[in-house]
């Protein structure tokens, strides 16, 4: 019974917005224009349950990426009222706004309308080495494990949160012209890796980072640091890297 | 050159820069700033060498430092490898262009050719 009158009270405190999606399509449009949907949601409803409810109600053909709806994916990163968030994990009663635009994250390519191309983190991901580099493993004998203190899982444990979303390379501005440099993102991983105690590459690393296009070029906006959704603190971790390459770490 | 030494030398010349500044700064402070200006106060400045030598090294640490902080702003400006290749050693010719003009100002007043 008391389970009923909460639901209908629920259901009563339904509300509309005005949900503006960004529509590209780069093989046949100049420029990005947006298409305007009322839309009713209750206090739990995501960005990404709005956009899905336009294309169960409305149009269809809006491109967008998800899949775990639960920010565990890092498939649906996008611009929502200007600020780089992930789709699944922002609610819009929290953004306060009658109005809540969605457009697709900076400094990647555009697939289309909210999608767009991950080559580019991948690639920079990859390069860092983004495992334990040693030459024995514990896989090959029974006996073996590599021991960990809990001191030893603090150094890094942060940054093995990260989903690869992108939302810290959308959100750096060094990414936004320079599109050699390596982000945020990676850079935070290569940080990962060279900071367990478990791992022996850390000389690797720091010299495919040590480049004209590398760490050298964050130059701590920490906006990156400020998007992120996972708590994981992409400005720290540079800057704790650095301190390799400057003699103040070993 | 590995971009870390090149930083290292960015960071470090910019420290050096501010102690040294400071000094200038403060010998500055020693008189009126209109006097400061005055022709026979700056060519008097010039010809203390110490002084003379201290403003040689400002101007060879500021100019690593600001040509370097160019390359750095033009290298995130544009990519590709004829650019950058351009942009690295433009940057190098022009720091020691203007190095060599500031020093042929410092040497002939220090050295009385004025
Ligand atoms: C003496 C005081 C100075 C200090 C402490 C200082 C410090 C710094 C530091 C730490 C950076 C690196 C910033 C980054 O990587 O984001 C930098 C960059 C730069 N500096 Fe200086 N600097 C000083 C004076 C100057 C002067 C007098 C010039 C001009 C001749 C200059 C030109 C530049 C340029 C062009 C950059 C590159 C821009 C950038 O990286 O943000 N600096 N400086
Ligand atoms: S560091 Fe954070 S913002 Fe960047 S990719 Fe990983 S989870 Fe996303
Ligand atoms: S859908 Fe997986 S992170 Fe949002």
């Amino acid at each position: 019974m008391a389970q009923t009158t909460s639901l209908a009270e629920n259901m009563s405190s339904s509300q509309s917005i005005t949900l503006r999606i960004a529509r590209y399509n780069p093989e046949h449009d100049s420029t990005k224009t947006f298409m305007e949907f009322q839309i009713q949601y209750e206090k739990w409803t995501t960005v990404l349950e709005a956009i899905l409810d336009v294309k169960k109600h409305f149009d269809h053909s809006v491109a967008v990426r998800y899949s775990c709806r639960q920010a565990t994916c890092g498939s649906c990163g996008m611009i929502i009222n200007g600020k780089p968030r992930l789709a699944c994990f922002t609610k819009i009663s929290e953004l306060n706004s009658n109005i809540i635009t969605v457009e697709p994250m900076n400094n990647f390519p555009i697939i289309r309308d909210l999608a767009v191309k991950f080559e580019r983190l991948f690639d920079t991901h990859h390069k860092v080495k983004p495992y334990l580099i040693r030459d024995d493993t514990e896989i090959s004998t029974n006996t073996k494990e590599f021991l960990q203190s809990p001191e030893e899982l603090e150094q890094y444990i942060q940054f093995s949160n990260c989903i690869k979303c992108g939302l810290c390379n959308s959100a750096c501005p060094t990414m936004a012209t320079d599109s050699s440099f390596v982000g945020p993102q990676a850079l935070a991983q290569a940080y990962r890796y060279v900071a367990d105690s478990r791992d022996k590459g850390k000389d690797d690393r720091l010299k495919i980072l040590d480049d004209s296009h590398g760490i050298w070029r964050c130059h701590f906006a920490g906006s990156c640091s400020q998007v992120c959704p996972k708590g994981v603190d992409p400005a720290m971790g540079i800057q704790l890297l650095r301190g390799y390459m400057l003699g103040f770490r070993s | 050159m590995r971009e870390s030494i090149i930083m290292k030398i960015h960071y470090g010349t910019a420290l050096a820069a501010v102690a040294l500044v400071a000094v200038h700064i403060l010998m500055r402070l020693t008189q009126g700033f209109s006097e400061s200006l005055e022709y026979d106060s700056v060519i008097a400045n010039y010809k203390f060498l110490p002084y003379a030598g201290m403003l040689e090294i400002i101007l060879i640490l500021l100019s690593i430092h600001g040509f370097n902080g160019l390359r750095v702003i033009l290298l995130e400006l544009k990519q590709g490898k004829t650019y950058e290749k351009a942009v690295s050693y433009g940057c190098v010719v022009a720091m020691i262009a203007l190095i060599a003009y500031g020093s042929r100002t410092i040497i002939m007043v220090n050295t009385g050719m004025t």
